[in-house]
C-alpha cells in the first residue's frame, strides 16, 4: 500500500489551493490517474476520510478519471492506444513504442464554495 | 460552487526530494543504484555478489528496504562498508522505499567514506516504479522461476530500467523461460537497456555485471 503518501499529498494540493483562492470549503477534487500506473483509486478514497478529517476538505467528493495507456511508435511516430498488451502501432504494425500515456498522477482542478 | 483549475503532480513532493537526495550524493561522488525486482528475484544475492567482487576497487555500501525484517541488512553487515536498514510497515508507503525513507537513511551512513551505493527496494514490481529515490541508475531483477512475461505485465518499470538482469540462470534447464522473447519484449520499450544474464548462484555473468557497473560508475563521474 502507498496511497497513504499519495493521498496526504493531495489534501495538501488542495488545501493550499483553496488557500490561495480564499475558498471556505473543498466540495470536489479531480484527480487523474494512469492506468499503467500503480495507484489504487479505491486505496486513495480509503485514505482520503482519515487525511482531509478536520480541514475544509473533509466530506469532499473524489472523483477519477483513468487515463488510457498511450503508446508512441518510435519508426513511424503515430501515436495510438492499445488495450491488450501487444502495444502493436496500428499503422506500420511496428512494435518498437515509447509509453507516452497511463502513468500520470496529478490533481486537475476542484471545486469549492 | 468555483472551479479551480490546478494540475499538479502528486508525485512531486517525492521527485523533489529525490533531487535533493542526488544532490547530497553528487557532492560525495556517491554512485547510486537503486535495485528493485519482485521478492525472492535475487537483489540481496546479487548485492553479496558485486560487494564480493568490487569490495577491494569500491567501498560499497548498502540500503535495506524492507517491510518486516532485518534479514537482508543481516546478511550484508559484515561485507559492506556501511549498511541502513528501513523498514517499510509502519510507514505511509509499505510497498516500495520512497525518496523521504532514503533521504534519512543517507544522514545515517558515512558518504565521505562510500564510492557506491546500492540500496535494495521492496521486493514488488508496481509500486517502485513510482517513486524515484535520488539514483543514478535503476537496475531491475528477473528470475528464470518467475517466468518471461513480467515486461508485459509489469511494463513501466522495465521501460524505465538503465539495466535488467536475468538471474537465476542455473534454471535453464528446468524451466520454460524464452530469453530472447524476454529481451525482445523489454528491447521494443525500451532500446537503450542494457541486459544481462547472471547467477548469483554459480557466479555466472556476474563479471559482465560487475564491469558494467564500473563503466557506468566512470561515465557518472566524467558527465559531472
Ligand atoms: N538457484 C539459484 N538460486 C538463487 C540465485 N540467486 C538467488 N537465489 C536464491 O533465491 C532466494 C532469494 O534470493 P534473495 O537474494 O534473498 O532475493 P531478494 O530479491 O533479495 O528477496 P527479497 O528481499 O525477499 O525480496 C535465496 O534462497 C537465494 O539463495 C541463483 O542465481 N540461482
Ligand atoms: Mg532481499
Ligand atoms: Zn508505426
Amino acid at each position: 500500500m502507498h496511497e497513504l503518501g499519495v493521498t496526504e499529498s493531495i489534501v495538501n494540493i488542495a488545501l493550499d489551493k483553496a488557500k490561495e483562492a480564499q475558498a471556505s470549503k473543498i466540495v470536489k477534487i479531480n484527480i487523474v490517474v494512469g492506468e499503467l500506473s500503480g495507484f489504487v483509486p479505491d486505496c486513495i478514497e480509503f485514505y482520503f476520510d482519515f487525511v482531509s478529517k478536520d480541514s475544509i476538505a473533509e466530506g469532499a467528493k473524489l472523483h477519477f478519471e483513468l487515463a488510457p495507456a498511450e503508446f508512441r511508435c518510435r519508426t513511424c511516430s503515430t501515436i495510438f492506444h492499445s488495450h491488450d498488451s501487444t502495444w502493436t502501432c496500428p499503422k506500420c504494425q511496428s512494435q518498437s513504442v515509447e509509453i507516452t500515456g497511463g502513468r500520470e498522477l496529478y490533481v486537475e482542478n476542484m471545486e469549492v464554495e | 460552487m468555483k472551479k479551480i483549475e490546478i494540475v499538479q503532480n502528486i508525485l512531486e513532493a517525492n521527485e523533489s526530494i529525490a533531487s535533493q537526495n542526488q544532490r547530497l550524493l553528487d557532492e560525495y561522488k556517491v554512485f547510486a543504484i537503486n535495485i528493485m525486482s519482485s521478492p525472492g528475484a535475487g537483489k540481496t544475492s546479487l548485492i553479496l555478489q558485486t560487494i564480493a567482487r568490487l569490495k577491494d576497487k569500491l567501498r560499497i555500501g548498502v540500503v535495506e528496504g524492507d517491510f518486516a525484517s532485518t534479514i537482508d541488512a543481516d546478511k550484508v553487515k559484515d561485507e559492506a562498508a556501511a549498511v541502513v536498514q528501513i523498514t517499510t510497515r509502519n510507514m505511509s508507503e509499505q510497498c516500495a522505499l520512497i525518496a523521504n525513507m532514503v533521504s534519512h537513511a543517507l544522514k545515517c551512513l558515512p558518504l565521505g567514506d562510500i564510492d557506491l551505493l546500492l540500496i535494495e527496494n521492496v521486493g514488488n514490481l508496481l509500486c517502485p516504479a513510482e517513486f524515484v529515490l535520488g539514483e543514478h541508475r535503476r537496475v531491475v531483477i528477473s528470475s528464470l522461476p518467475e517466468g518471461d512475461d513480467k515486461p508485459i505485465k509489469y511494463p513501466v518499470i522495465f521501460a524505465d530500467a538503465d539495466a535488467v538482469v536475468i538471474n537465476k540462470l542455473d534454471f535453464l534447464p528446468y524451466v520454460d523461460f524464452d530469453i530472447a522473447a524476454f529481451e525482445k519484449a523489454i528491447k521494443r520499450l525500451n532500446p537503450g537497456v542494457k541486459i544481462l544474464q547472471v547467477s548469483c548462484k554459480t557466479g555466472a555473468g556476474i563479471e559482465n555485471w560487475c564491469s558494467w557497473l564500473l563503466d557506468e560508475l566512470k561515465a557518472n563521474r566524467i558527465g559531472k
